[in-house]
């Protein structure tokens, strides 16, 4: 019986090598890259990160951090700067490992065990507090660049955009507003372009979950307000996860506030619960 | 229809490799009509002489395209480019020593001249099948592909970038350089190989072979830069533009990079190899100076003043700087490494583009003057 159940053990889906459990579907337009039984949100949350904790040097960045986001929802995660934002999103890319703890995608894919290319692969998109794209490439290449399709080797030295695909980059086009600066090199483009294309790269990979981190950063108020309409309007089909600082878009978009501090949660609420949690005050406003 | 847009992949926006090739091709008939067929007391007469010079610079342009693919494309500065290139050419040097036979100085039918003078009894494993051409010119390939191959798997999956790659890469130049110059190793130690006779049975000394591998080089060349091409204009071209200017935001987008980075070095390494096959017969000899970090560091200033990321750009500063070296090196030899460290310098702080890029930059200017309109410039850059 013991036998049995170590060789149970072996099996588990989330434990074999990649190579075992991945079925290689066909990577046509529409579908995802199935990895049976993989993401399984049936119990609510896409994203369970427990007891994680990340140190550099004996300096906890992530202290003993548990958060839960659910299927579908708009998060917004807040604190002050060193309380473990960015580190946060690191993890959950596969940029830096936890210490401890355990970081999950679905219920049973383990982030802790995969790459970076892996994670974007299986639908977590990511935007960077400092806006990235391909500076060289025009936005519709850019745009090429992130379209959800087999990115391995060989099958991108031969890869031709169908009539299905350029049709999904026309709409992302018009999400982000940029149909007009098609042709231009992203390097051209203004602040604010530079980071709705960024979240449009980020639409290209029809990600699950998408992490943003300070997308109104440097934004004018009216690009602010577009972009707030940009993210809750992903919300419901996809699960979005915002890092900022700007506490009037926060209002503007947040159903449920995340307080971190010190790495880790302080108060989890809606907005006004948040504000008036006399340990949030105490933290944003000193002793 | 299929071929028809395969062509616009290649040439659309392209007029500096349309003209290259145009170069190429007119080469190809040029040189053989005033070699062959125009006495030598004509004018017109290109001496035998001239025409192995041209084929030697076309080897180095094809070398240094492969390094630009690597270099102007990926990002990856490799300062060791010159191992594949003379791996390549010992490769080729292995199978036209065994050509040789009993033609030597010392009469063996089995042993190269340097083992019969090392009292070696019998032929080192790994000579074995380079007396057969076909094996030879797979060896070419495979040799340098194979270690650019696991250098690079060894080298990318750590993450090793920038200058620390590139110094890495010049410590396997210099240690293959030691190596080679080893009378043990069973190369020929610092002589290297030479005395070549025939090639596939024509003689090495005869114009007509001496035409024939030209016009190798030169199909060599053509071939090498649309392949080239191919890639950069393909969407694995994109990728590693993307590598190189937003790595890890390339990785987030689901790239594996190291895969990328991997096989693009590992078909350069490859195309150098070939390089240094046709520049072997051609010169005559290989010895393990062709290893010296010195070459490597030359190639990497042919790159930058042809210009970057152009393919056709790194060609024509391969050809401009070997022909200025021959020139220099004939007629001030004492002047040579200050010139090319001079220019080296010019070209990083006011050129850094190199020569295509200036000449874009006037075309531009002319352009703007007549109609400054933004798009239509803005179009043809990404076009570029």
């Amino acid at each position: 019986m013991k036998q049995l159940d170590q060789l149970r053990d072996l099996m588990r889906r989330d434990r074999v090598f990649d190579f075992v459990a991945e079925e290689r579907f066909p990577f046509t337009s529409g579908i995802r890259p199935v990895r049976p039984g993989v993401v399984d949100i049936s119990k609510g949350p896409i994203l369970y990160i427990e007891n994680m904790t990340v140190s550099f040097d004996g300096f906890k960045a992530i202290n003993d951090l548990t958060l839960y986001i659910n299927h579908g929802e708009l998060r917004c995660i807040i604190g002050p700067n060193g309380a473990g934002k960015t580190t946060m999103m690191d993890c959950i890319t596969g940029k830096t490992r936890p210490d401890e703890g355990s970081v999950f995608y679905g219920q049973t894919m383990d982030l802790t065990r995969m790459s970076e290319y892996e994670i974007a692969q299986v639908g977590i998109g990511r935007k960077f507090q400092k806006p990235t794209v391909f500076p060289d490439h025009t936005v519709f290449e850019n745009l090429e660049l992130a379209l959800h399709t087999n990115k391995s080797v060989w099958p991108t030295l031969v890869a031709r955009l169908t009539g299905e695909q350029r049709d999904h980059i026309d709409e992302v086009l018009e999400i982000i507003s940029l149909k007009d600066q098609v042709h231009l090199r992203a390097c051209l483009l203004s602040h604010g372009q530079t980071q709705w294309l960024e979240i449009g790269m980020m639409i290209m990979q029809k990600p699950l979950l998408l992490l943003v981190d300070e997308p109104v950063a440097g934004m004018t108020h009216q690009e602010a307000e577009r972009t707030a309409e940009l993210l809750t309007g992903l919300a419901g089909e996809h699960s979005v996860v915002v890092v900022e600082h700007d506490m009037d878009f926060v209002r503007s978009i947040a159903r449920t506030v995340t307080v971190l501090h010190e790495g880790s949660v302080l108060a989890e609420g809606s907005m006004d619960e948040v504000q008036n949690d006399p340990k949030v005050i105490e933290v944003y406003l000193g002793e | 229809m299929q071929y028809k847009s395969l062509f616009a992949q290649l040439f659309a926006g392209n007029t500096g490799g349309k003209i290259f090739l145009g170069i190429l091709v007119a080469l190809t008939v040029i040189v053989p009509v005033c070699n062959l067929v125009i006495p030598e007391s004509s004018a017109l007469h290109i001496s035998t002489y001239t025409v192995t010079l041209l084929g030697k610079y076309l080897t180095f342009a094809l070398l240094a395209i492969a390094l630009d693919l690597v270099w102007g494309y990926c990002g990856i500065l490799s300062l060791g480019h010159g191992a594949f290139f003379a791996l390549g050419g010992y490769a080729m040097g292995m199978y036209l020593m065994r050509q040789i036979g009993d033609r030597g100085v010392y009469g063996n039918p089995d042993l190269p001249d340097f083992m019969v003078f090392l009292n070696w009894q019998e032929l080192p494993w790994y000579w074995h099948g380079f007396d057969m051409f076909w094996f030879a010119m797979l060896m070419v390939m495979l040799v340098p592909g194979l270690l650019a191959f696991v250098f690079g798997w060894l080298a990318f999956r750590s993450r090793v970038t920038g200058v620390y790659l590139s110094i890495i890469t010049q410590a396997l130049t210099y240690a293959l350089m030691l190596a080679f110059f080893r009378n043990e190793m069973g190369f020929g130690g610092n002589n290297g190989l030479t005395d070549f006779k025939d090639i596939l049975g024509f003689n090495l000394q005869e114009d007509s072979t001496r035409i024939g591998l030209f016009l190798a080089s030169t199909i060599a060349l053509a071939l090498g830069y649309l392949t080239c091409r191919y890639i950069v204009t393909s969407k694995f071209g994109r990728v590693v533009v993307a590598i190189r200017d937003a790595e890890d935001r390339t990785r987030f987008v689901g790239y594996k990079t190291e895969s990328y980075k991997l096989w693009i070095f590992t078909f350069s390494a490859i195309l150098s190899g070939i390089a240094g096959a046709l520049y072997v017969p051609q010169v005559g000899i290989i010895n393990p100076g062709e290893f010296s970090p010195l070459n490597s560091i030359e190639l990497v200033v042919w790159v930058a003043v042809g210009g970057r990321g152009t393919l056709y750009g790194a060609a024509l500063g391969a050809g401009i700087v070997n022909y200025a070296k021959s020139y220099f090196t004939a007629a001030l030899p004492e002047v040579w490494l200050f010139a090319l460290g001079a220019l080296f310098i010019v070209v990083t702080v006011f050129l850094p583009k190199g020569i295509v890029g200036l000449i874009a930059k006037i075309k531009n200017k002319r352009t703007e003057s007549k109609a400054p309109e933004v798009n239509s410039t803005a179009k043809a850059e990404t076009e570029s």
